[in-house]
């Protein structure tokens, strides 16, 4: 049935005009002017993506205080932080280049697709010119090729898998935190010179990115040490009961549990072995060990009394004496009255040196940042002298190996915070490796985009 | 014209012109002002989403709306078509047209097998069906299982599959796009119309979905007319004296969930043609649940309403997510203390992250006031204003109020 209102001469005529008044003002491709993606204008804005909900919540939300943190003492405002360690001067509590910084937040929910709806708000929206933060390496790897495309700079905050910088490296992205393979080198010998060159381990790996990866480097080291592997076991990430995959451990002839497990997962796992007794029992002579390659604070806190014994390693613990871990622990104890997590310190860390290099390059514009950040040598940020590579945008430097204690307050604000010691900090020329390293090859960091 | 009634062809033309207007529409307030940044949603990358998600929820509709089967794994549809998508980045090219076509295609396979054992069984049996048969791909794509069994990457497990530059790309020649694009024309690129305070980006990809959404569409009216459409209306209103009656209502009902199958392929494709990253997350069964609520808020059995559900989720989940304290705070800062730090308290549940909390209890409310849907709501506001009620057969559910 044909309808009366609706003739050909008045479609195209309505259409005609709307066209042509839509053609009238000029069109101007998005920020063609500035040569690069979201060039920031009187403020600048950078967005701050983390698991606000979900099983990283906590993590996240660590991470979210510290970059409000960060902001603060970038804008002058507070006690300054780690900018009075840094080794590099160039931030005066004025903001980046002067413009005032501000930030917007956005959920990961720690789902990938989630996650880069989430960093594509961010700069199509509000106009972002960096997103820092997260939890997860599946995530970090998603939003790392998001920016990557998008033109505009990603900070990764906690991801440990060898993927992040190894197959899945991108120009636009750099990684602070440490990786699998630095946690097997720096478990390496403090396992050995333990537990001794005899063992059988049994690996319960999260099966992701990250567990992989994790496994392989925790394979390669404590082989090299002389341990057998007796078996590999992939359990799906949120398993929740891990009863049924620590059952077969006990006649499994192993005498040493390796959880590549993380977060909730690592708290479930580590909590089912303790109560199945593996602690307390002996085989071929041997006590029981359990060993989880990779510690948080947070992490520690749900565990409770169930890591005490447990040999890890961690990126940065607030315990440490130097005088930027010192200054940084101070401002944000003040500010949320409990420690900060390692999470917390890298995406704090990753703000500022991210503003530093701006202001080392005079430009926002990403390959300005990109071409400041490569090969850049500095201190003062907690982890003695770092350095972040620019064959693969990794940082290197000292791992500290941790072991699970009781706890030395027994107040039960601090359970995850001092239930966790640093038993020996292992010096960065132990834990680096060639950028082709075989667990790390396969990728191509590419060209770094700016964007439109 | 082209087929449909006055009133469809209406309804039509005013679908038509809210996808071609939408930049303009969902961006009411100048980009500096609070309310813009707090509520502008006229951006891109969410604009694609209103319009993907809506193409899916149509396709759902013709299912769910048309012979009453609840599929409870719809999800994994899309999912797979967004793999398929990608696979055809990482072998071919960036171009879109293999890719979209691949996906529609695979997804049409899958539906066709997971159909077929399903649909054996009807009601809950069948949704719990799906379910399973959802959940079973998202665990085998999700532990990358396929790919563990020929010993290389299918799904790429939790990480999720995305395009290296060491991929074969057999088809990419010197100087093309690296991003999709349509024989050249790149889907993230976009012009951006400044008068004012006002921005309005106008992009091709979001260009692209909403022509496949208008398609996608046009294709849903014309079976919802069809004597096809007839027939799987008989289906959910009495499929036993169908059956009685010696017609087989099986060929019907398959042809019916793999028609949805494949609009919930081209979708998947669609997303991952916008952004070429899939992950198996895409396929967990909160995905497919959220499309039944998508379908049931907007209306299900309307035309409109799926694409209406699917916007209002999308928005919720875009933009009331991420209001948070000190945005609230800037907007009741005309107000005295007490009263600012009151209302922050009490709006503070349901912003940010407690955006789920306004999805529930709007979704409750839509189904206890308006079973019909919120195409019901609009209904109900014609109705207000209308001097006497058309005495249209037709209307009710099956006809939407413009």
């Amino acid at each position: 049935m044909s309808n009366n209102n609706f003739s050909r001469r008045g479609v195209l005529k309505t259409g005609a005009v709307t066209a042509g008044g839509l053609m009238l003002p000029t069109y101007l491709r998005a920020d063609a002017h500035a040569g690069y993606t979201n060039a920031p204008g009187d403020t600048v804005k950078i967005g701050f993506n983390v698991p606000q909900t979900g099983a990283y919540a906590e993590e996240g939300l660590d991470e979210l205080r510290a970059q409000e943190l960060a902001v603060e003492h970038l804008n002058g405002i507070g006690d300054g932080g780690m900018l009075n360690t840094f080794s590099e001067k160039n931030l005066d509590g004025t903001g980046i280049l002067g413009k005032k910084v501000e930030f917007v937040t956005g959920d990961t929910q720690t789902k990938s697709d989630v996650a880069r709806a989430s960093a594509q708000s961010m700069i199509q929206k509000d106009g972002v010119i960096m997103v820092n933060g997260g939890s997860s390496s599946g995530v970090a790897i998603a939003v790392q090729g998001l920016c990557q495309e998008a033109g505009i700079i990603f900070m990764a905050g906690l991801t440990h898998s060898n993927d992040t910088t190894g197959k899945d490296k991108k120009a636009n992205g750099f990684r602070h935190f440490f990786n699998g393979y630095m946690s097997g080198a720096a478990l390496g010998p403090i396992l050995e010179q333990e537990y001794g060159t005899d063992r059988n381990a049994y690996h319960l790996t999260a099966d992701y990115t990250w567990g992989w990866t994790q496994q392989e480097s925790m394979q390669a080291s404590t082989e090299a040490i002389g341990w057998n592997t007796t078996e590999t076991v992939l359990t799906p990430v949120g398993a929740g009961d891990f009863s049924s995959y620590i059952a077969p451990v006990l006649n499994s002839g192993a005498d040493t549990l390796i959880l590549n497990h993380y977060g909730g997962d690592m708290v479930n796992s580590i909590t089912q072995a303790t109560q199945f007794g593996l602690k307390d029992k002996q085989v071929n002579g041997k006590d029981f060990k359990i060993i989880v390659p990779l510690f948080s604070e947070l992490m520690a806190a749900g565990a409770g009394s169930n890591i005490e014994g447990v040999f890890g390693s961690m990126n940065w613990n607030w315990q440490l004496q130097d005088e930027g871990t010192q200054a940084f622990v101070k401002s944000f104890g003040e500010k949320y009255g409990r420690p900060p997590s390692g999470s917390a310190h890298t995406c704090y860390v990753q703000t500022l040196l991210y503003a530093d290099a701006v202001t080392r390059a005079g430009t926002f514009n990403p390959c300005g940042v990109v071409e400041a950040l490569e090969d850049f040598e500095f201190d003062g940020m907690g982890n003695g002298p770092t350095f972040y590579r620019g064959a693969d945008h990794q940082c290197f430097k000292d791992v500290l190996v941790m072991k699970g204690v009781p706890s030395a307050s027994g107040s039960d604000n601090m359970v995850g915070y001092d239930t966790v010691e640093i038993v020996e900090v292992t010096p960065r020329a132990q834990v680096e490796y060639a950028p082709d390293h075989p667990m790390f090859a396969g990728g191509d960091l590419g060209e770094c985009n700016p964007g439109a | 014209m082209l087929g449909l009634n006055s009133r469809d062809f209406r309804l039509f033309l005013i679908v038509c012109a809210l996808c071609l207007f939408a930049p303009i529409i969902l961006n009411p307030f100048p980009v500096a002002s609070s309310l813009g940044e707090s509520f502008n949603a006229g951006y891109p990358a969410l604009m694609q989403r209103f319009v993907i998600f809506g193409l899916l929820v149509i396709g759902f509709n013709i299912l769910f709306g048309l012979t009453g089967y609840l599929s409870f794994g719809h999800a994994a549809f899309l999912g797979v078509g967004s793999f398929a998508a990608v696979w055809m980045f990482k072998l071919l090219s960036y171009n879109v047209v293999p890719a979209i076509i691949l996906s529609v295609i695979v997804a049409g396979l899958f539906s066709v097998v997971i159909g077929y054992v399903a649909l054996r069984r009807s009601g809950i049996y069948f949704s719990i069906l799906t379910l399973a048969f959802a959940q079973m791909m998202y665990s085998i794509a999700f532990s990358d299982l396929v790919g563990k069994l020929f010993g290389t990457i299918v799904t790429n497990g939790e990480t999720g599959l995305q395009v290296y530059n060491d991929d074969p790309q057999i088809l990419l020649g010197q100087g093309d796009p690296t991003v999709p694009h349509l024989f050249g024309l790149e889907m993230n690129s976009a012009y951006t119309w400044k008068i004012g305070g006002w921005e309005f980006v106008f992009q091709n990809g979001y260009y692209l979905s909403a022509l496949f959404m208008v398609l996608g569409f046009y294709l849903s009216i014309r079976i919802f007319r069809s004597p096809f459409g007839m027939m799987l209306r008989a289906i959910k209103s009495n499929q036993t004296r169908m059956s009685y009656t010696g017609l087989d209502t099986k060929p019907y009902m398959l042809a019916a969930f793999v028609i949805s199958g494949m609009y919930a392929g081209l979708a998947g494709g669609l997303l991952a043609a916008m952004d070429p990253l899939t992950g198996a997350e895409r396929m967990f069964w909160t995905a497919s649940g959220e499309i039944v609520v998508m379908a049931i808020l907007g209306g299900v059995g309307t035309l409109v309403g799926p694409v209406l559900g699917a916007g209002v989720i999308k928005y919720l989940e875009n933009i009331v997510s991420k209001i948070n304290d000190s945005i609230l705070h800037n907007w009741f800062a005309f107000m005295p203390d007490w009263m600012d730090n009151l209302l922050v308290t009490i709006i503070h549940p349901f912003i940010g992250k407690g955006w789920h909390l306004t999805l529930g209890l709007l979704f409750m409310a839509v189904v206890i006031f308006l079973p019909g849907g919120l195409m019901q709501l609009g209904e109900k506001f014609t109705a207000l204003f209308r001097r006497k009620k058309t005495d249209d057969a037709k209307t009710g559910a099956t006809n939407p109020a413009e």
